[in-house]
């Protein structure tokens, strides 16, 4: 396949699967994708089995509050944007766009898990320690969990964004690029059914 | 070409109808998110008013959830498009698999509240 690929003429028109090892980088991900959701689904299991079992300590609806969770969802919602942006930016061979987007995600996932990490203090003030409570633990984990892929996110982008910085989009760096914004999407994902099932249900279901 | 993986290229080779497509696709993933933004706020709105019973609630919102992984899968990380077989296929048996998973959990920690 990589001989195929005609790059005299300029940046092809899908670069991150342009080469065979981008091809390859591009399933794999989606294989590792595929095994991250099951991984969840036995974490989101978990807390719902065990969310009722508060041990007489802090509930859901006590904690949790709805502003704070939306001004998070709205900036984790928008990164998604931005990394979409992002390769867009990358197929028409624009890198300077590429590289803004990229650091406006990154600062977004930035600001999102210090919300996070400010929102776990406050709960631990509120005397929801990790092991209060079935609640407590199922929590902080799977919460933790979600937070902890978002910090290895914002370590891979900001590696590729520092060793990238003044190499242009190649054929090379293209898949990396895109690898990273499909995981930066499913993260998104997960957070969607964390809001959902963890903080609504917590709050009104 | 394995000796010119590391160099930038000058321009795209995309032609102007190429071009076109994309920006139209750009276009559409840009509502594609202002859509889920509305159905995000619809979800908090839902949770948030008084006088809404919980009964409706929960089943809405997990909707509005299941509509919101549907755009990020299809639109987000573009698994409608042609060459996605695959990655749809591994997403999918992903998917298949987590719904007993989550199912059997909650069963199996015995919460007889659902």
């Amino acid at each position: 396949m990589a001989d195929s690929v005609d790059v005299k003429k300029g940046l092809p028109a899908n670069p991150e699967k342009a080469t065979l090892e981008g091809k390859n980088k591009f399933l794999g991900m989606f294989v590792f994708l595929a095994g991250e959701t099951t991984m969840f689904a036995t974490f989101f299991g978990t807390y719902l089995g065990l969310r009722s079992g508060t041990a007489s300590g802090p509930e859901p609806a006590d904690l949790f509050q709805l502003p704070l969770v939306f001004i998070m969802t709205m900036i984790l919602l928008t990164s998604s944007l931005t990394s979409v942006l992002a390769t867009y930016a990358m197929k028409k061979n624009q890198f300077g766009k590429l590289k803004l987007w990229m650091w406006v995600t990154f600062l977004l996932g930035v600001t999102f898990l210090s919300l996070e990490i400010y929102e776990f203090v406050e709960y631990y003030e509120h005397g929801l320690g990790y092991t209060s409570s079935a609640f407590a633990s199922s929590f902080y984990t799977l919460v933790g969990l979600h937070g902890a892929h978002v910090l290895f996110g914002l370590g891979w982008i900001l590696l590729l964004l520092l060793r990238n910085r003044s190499r242009g989009i190649t054929l090379y760096n293209a898949p990396k690029f895109y690898a990273f914004a499909l995981y930066w999407h499913f993260i998104d994902l997960v957070w969607v059914f964390i809001f959902t099932v963890v903080y609504l249900m917590g709050i009104g279901g | 070409m394995a000796e010119n993986l590391n160099q930038p290229f000058e321009e795209s080779a995309m032609n102007k109808e190429e071009k076109r497509k994309l920006n139209r696709e750009q276009r559409i993933q840009v509502i594609a998110f202002a859509f889920m933004i509305g159905i995000t706020i619809l979800a908090f709105l839902a949770v948030g008013a008084e006088g809404i019973p919980t009964i409706f609630t929960t089943p809405f919102i997990l909707l509005l959830a299941l509509v919101q992984l549907i755009i990020q899968l299809y639109y987000f990380m573009h698994l409608k498009d042609k060459d996605h077989g695959w990655p749809s296929s591994f997403m999918i048996s992903g998917l298949v698999l987590a719904a007993p998973m989550i199912v059997a959990l909650i069963m199996l920690l015995g919460v007889v509240k659902y």
